[in-house]
Formats: C-alpha cells, sequence, structure tokens
C-alpha cells in the first residue's frame, strides 16, 4: 500500500461530498423522503441542459444554478402533485422527476453536438480526475472539487448547527411546528434546497451514484446504532467519510491482489458505504441481528432454538 | 375567481378575515364552520362558543369529525367556509394561547429523541428561531414531566416508553407550552387506568389555573364526571352547555342515532348519574 498525494486527495474530495451529502441525508431518512435525493439528482439533468442552451457556455456557475434551482423545483412540484392530485407522495415523486429527466434527455439531443455529456460521467463522476483540476487560493493550490464541497459542507454545518431545533422538531411533528410557529412547509423547502445544491455540487464531482448512496446510507446505518439525533448525525457523518477511504482502498488496492485493473473510486465509495451499513445491521448495539442473536443465547436458555427473526421483525 | 385563487391556495382559507365582530373574553368561537374532504363535507355549518375555563368533552360517534373541527380550529387542514376566533381574532395571530395534544398515532415513535426532548419542543415558541435549547427550558420540561408522574423516564428513547407514557409525555408536552387553551385530541384512547387518572389530574390542575381544555372523548360513562361542559357532535352540533343539561338521553339519541348498543352505554352511564 503506497498512496501518493493523488490518492490522498480522492479521498479527501469523496469525505467531503460524502459528509456534505449525510447531513441532510439525516433528515432526509427521519422524514421518510429517502427518495428525494434520488428525485433531485436525476432531474436536475433539463437544469444543466437549459442552463447550456441559455448561456451557449460549459462554465460551472452557470450550470450549477441552472440544476440546483430544477432541483428546487423537483420538491416544489412534487408538493404540488401530491396536494392537487390527491396522490401518494412517492408517486407524485416518480411523476416529476422521470418527466424531468425525459425532458432534460431531449434538450440534450436537441443541442446534440454541441455539448458533450458523458453518461458514464453522470453516473460515476470522474473523481480520479479531481486532482487535476486545481484552484490557487493564496499560497495553496487546492483541488477545486475539495474547495467547491469545503463551501458546501460548511454551509451544511451551519444550518444544522443553526437550526438543529427546528429541523428536529418539523421532521419529528410538523403539526406541532406549525402551531408552535415555525412553518414546517419553509423548513420542507429549506431543506430541499439544501438537498438539491448538495446533490448539484457532489454530482459534478463524483456522479450521481454516490450522491445518492451518501444521502441515504450512512443516515440509514447511523440509525440502525443509535437512537438519538446528535449520535446519529456525527456516526452518519464518521460512516460517510470512512466509507470514503475504504472505497478508494477497494478501488485501488484490492483488485491488484486478483492480477486485476483498478476500478472506480466513487462506485467503490458507494459500496463500502453499503458494507458498513450491513456491519451496523448485524453489529448494531441494541437492534443489530447478530447482537440480539448472541444476547438471546446468553440471555435465556429457554429462547435457545429462537433465531434473531422476531426481534427485527418487531422492529416496526 | 377569487373563490379559485382561494381553493388553490395551499392552507385554502382567507387566513386574515376581520374578525372583530368575536368577544375577546370567548376562548373559542366557531362561527358557520365547514369542512370538506374532497367535496364531501365532514363537519357542516358547526357553531360553538366555549366559555372561559371550563373543561369542555367533545363527544360523538365515529366519523363525527371531533378531530376534524380540531385541526380546523387550529389551521392545519383548510377550512371550507366559517371561521374560528381564539379570545376574539384568528389563531394565526393567537398561536401562544394554544395548547395542542395530538393523537398519539400522529408521530413517529421510533424517531430519535428522548420524553425530555419531546416535552422541551413545548417551549420552542418562547425561544423563537435560531435560539437553541438552553437549561431554562430543560428545567421547564423536566418540571412538566414529573408533574404528569415520569420524571424518572426522561433520558427513554420514547418507543422505550409505554403507550400511556407515551400519552404523559404529550401531555407534558402541552403543559410546558404554558398555553391559556388547550385543544386535546383522544388522550385518553387506549391508556392504562393510572394514566388515565393522571390526566384527570392534570385536567383538574389546568382548570384550576383557570385554563380552557377541550378534550376529544370516547367514554359516555365518564363524560359526566371529567368535564362541566359537553359539545356533542355528529357532523353538526346537536348540543353544546353545561353537561347537566346536556347530557340528556334525547341528545344522546339524536347525536348517536340508531346505534342502539351505544345509547344502551349512554343510558346506562345517565343512570349512574342519577343514582
Amino acid at each position: 500500500m503506497n498512496w501518493t498525494s493523488f490518492d490522498l486527495w480522492i479521498v479527501a474530495a469523496g469525505a467531503l461530498c460524502a459528509v456534505a451529502c449525510a447531513l441532510p441525508g439525516c433528515f432526509l431518512v427521519l422524514r421518510r423522503m429517502s427518495m428525494m435525493g434520488d428525485a433531485i439528482s436525476h432531474a436536475v439533468l433539463p437544469g444543466l441542459a437549459a442552463a447550456f442552451l441559455i448561456t451557449g457556455s460549459r462554465t460551472s456557475l452557470a450550470m450549477f444554478v441552472g440544476a440546483a434551482a430544477v432541483g428546487v423545483l423537483t420538491a416544489i412540484f412534487t408538493e404540488w402533485i401530491s396536494r392537487f392530485g390527491n396522490v401518494d407522495r412517492g408517486a407524485a415523486m416518480g411523476i416529476v422527476f422521470t418527466t424531468l429527466f425525459a425532458i432534460g434527455l431531449l434538450m440534450i439531443r436537441r443541442a446534440a453536438g454541441r455539448v458533450d455529456l458523458d453518461p458514464g460521467c453522470v453516473l460515476y463522476g470522474a473523481i480520479e480526475l479531481t486532482p487535476l483540476d486545481t484552484l490557487t487560493i493564496g499560497p495553496l493550490d487546492l483541488p477545486r472539487v475539495v474547495v467547491v464541497m469545503g463551501v458546501v459542507l460548511i454551509l451544511n454545518l451551519a444550518m444544522v448547527g443553526l437550526l438543529f431545533k427546528e429541523l428536529r422538531l418539523s421532521a419529528f411533528d410538523p403539526g406541532l411546528s406549525d402551531t408552535l410557529g415555525f412553518s414546517s412547509r419553509l423548513l420542507h423547502y429549506l431543506l430541499m434546497t439544501v438537498v438539491a445544491v448538495t446533490t448539484v455540487a457532489a454530482f459534478e464531482a463524483v456522479g450521481s451514484i454516490i450522491v445518492i448512496a451518501m444521502l441515504i446510507v450512512p443516515a440509514g446505518a447511523a440509525l440502525l446504532v443509535t437512537r438519538r439525533l446528535v449520535p446519529m448525525l456525527l456516526i452518519a457523518c464518521g460512516v460517510a467519510a470512512a466509507s470514503s477511504a475504504i472505497g478508494h482502498w477497494l478501488a485501488v488496492e484490492v483488485p491488484s491482489w486478483f492480477g486485476a485493473e483498478a476500478t472506480n473510486s466513487s462506485g467503490m465509495m458507494a459500496v463500502a458505504a453499503g458494507l458498513l451499513f450491513g456491519v451496523a445491521w448485524l453489529f448494531g448495539p441494541s437492534e443489530g441481528v447478530l447482537t440480539t442473536w448472541w444476547r438471546r443465547r446468553r440471555g435465556a436458555d429457554v429462547d435457545h432454538h429462537r433465531g434473531p427473526g422476531p426481534a427485527v421483525a418487531e422492529r416496526r | 375567481m377569487k373563490t379559485l385563487i382561494r381553493n388553490m391556495s395551499p392552507r385554502g382559507d382567507a387566513a386574515d378575515e376581520d374578525l372583530s365582530g368575536h368577544p375577546s373574553d370567548i376562548p373559542l368561537a366557531v362561527h358557520d364552520l365547514t369542512v370538506a374532504y374532497h367535496r364531501k363535507p365532514v363537519i357542516w355549518d358547526v357553531d360553538l362558543d366555549i366559555p372561559e375555563g371550563k373543561l369542555v368533552g367533545i363527544v360523538g360517534p365515529n366519523g363525527a369529525g371531533k378531530s376534524t373541527l380540531m385541526k380546523a380550529c387550529l389551521d392545519l387542514i383548510p377550512k371550507t367556509s366559517g371561521e374560528v376566533a381564539i379570545y376574539g381574532k384568528s389563531y394565526r395571530s393567537q398561536r401562544r394561547m394554544v395548547g395542542y395534544v395530538p393523537q398519539r398515532e400522529s408521530v413517529d415513535w421510533d424517531f430519535p429523541v428522548s420524553a425530555l426532548d419531546v416535552v422541551a419542543m413545548g417551549t420552542y415558541r418562547q425561544l423563537g428561531w435560531l435560539r437553541p435549547v438552553g437549561r431554562k427550558q430543560k428545567r421547564q420540561a423536566m418540571e412538566a414531566l414529573e408533574q404528569v408522574g415520569i420524571g424518572h423516564l426522561a433520558k427513554r428513547q420514547i418507543r422505550q416508553l409505554s403507550g400511556g407514557q407515551q400519552q404523559r409525555v404529550f401531555l407534558a408536552r402541552a403543559l410546558a407550552q404554558d398555553a391559556k387553551v388547550y385543544f386535546m385530541d383522544e388522550p385518553f384512547a387506549a391508556v392504562d387506568a393510572a394514566t388515565e387518572e393522571a390526566i384527570v389530574r392534570l385536567l383538574r390542575t389546568l382548570n384550576e389555573r383557570g385554563k380552557t381544555c377541550l378534550v376529544v372523548h370516547h367514554d359516555l360513562a365518564t363524560v359526566s364526571s371529567y368535564f362541566d361542559w359537553l359539545v356533542l357532535l355528529n357532523m353538526r352540533v346537536v348540543a353544546s352547555g353545561p353537561t347537566k343539561e346536556v347530557f340528556t338521553a334525547a341528545n344522546l339519541e339524536k347525536t348517536y342515532g340508531g346505534h342502539l348498543s351505544l345509547i344502551d352505554d349512554a343510558l346506562r352511564a345517565l343512570r349512574n348519574v342519577v343514582e
């Protein structure tokens, strides 16, 4: 194992994306809106295309604004359709993001020849190339992705820090939130804006797979380990950062053991997050499958023959 | 066009209508209130005036619109028509007067919060936006928990509480809100005897402090011992007034219609009162 600064920058970029996603992701999971990240990350395509068609350039600021705006629109349309069309929110999400994604594809076809949008890049990004694209800030020469995601992470930390009690209240009991004067609708759209901005920023760097994975998987894993909100946020960030390092290692080192070439890092980061989720599922201190099984074996000999099944089934 | 806009607006109601006609010493005045889901009315032309300092039972058969009435009063669902005044003004400007205890099923009990966290939510209004929960709020929350008899469970995650204890957490949260008029949606539903007693004690305490409590209630046998004011509801208001005057066989028959077994229960309850 001989990692260069190149590898370290890749891990840092992945970790910043993952942690920035994990913070709003925790609140998505708690609000039972996990698929919103998926919907938003797909629906930004027409935003990207429109920004390109209007400005005629691929400068990242225009693309960023266009994509983030459409991301927020996805959340607004979903609310409208589920409210006025009287359909389930999940179904409304499905209607909105497939439609927007299709419009985006059409727009890109129209602009074909003028824009090179590589599907591979959209799916798993180009995290291996991030150290090459640098920004010079004072004496430092930092990868652009690291700077952008660092800023997004600080914004997300600020939001969760400042609005912790409001976000918790509106996720737990939107009715009370409204009656106390903290508009749950306003907080919902704020969270959706943050998810959209984070998704678009990270998407550009690492592709849509890791974005979706990093919004949901660390939060899900953390919820298996703890039933407290602050520890949940911390554990989710830890899982996110760890999966970035483990994922890059899985992509670069492990294939060489079998004489294979290195594989895609951001894809492997998503795999690593999945593996950590599995670990939490098996070994979670209160409800882990193996933990429960072990406790039963040691605790009550009467229950000797009963597997962990019922304990898991009882959870919800 | 105006109605269309009103129907399209998320809340569906004109929030700041002029409510100057309502006296400001009446905790809850409801005028011509109609609420419909998908064009089917759930409550129809409801008129109510609740005097201050009463323990008010809201009673009626399933589907009579009891919860709907409460939610419409608190702007949680849109009103189709009519108006609601809390101490003479619209709910929006009187929020701090109102405490709400929703039905227990309305929240996710797996949510990662402790009993104390939930009760402390009652103090958020005095904090306002951005300011975090401090020592003072935690102390208030702890006092409220002790008042409902579960101070020792403050640190528990809420899933680890029994149904009755969960209900008491909700009540403690309403206490921490320090409101003047309380809306409680079926606090007695599926609770153990100890909790029922704790709730009754709490209602009495609130009553002694001059608070007004509106309670959606199911058990006709306990109506006359718990409440001094009664609203009988079945889509419309069948009767509203002091329990002694309103809780009669004729009114109950009007409220419950053909449900004979229920009327039998009610008559038995009435007989108990007479004896």
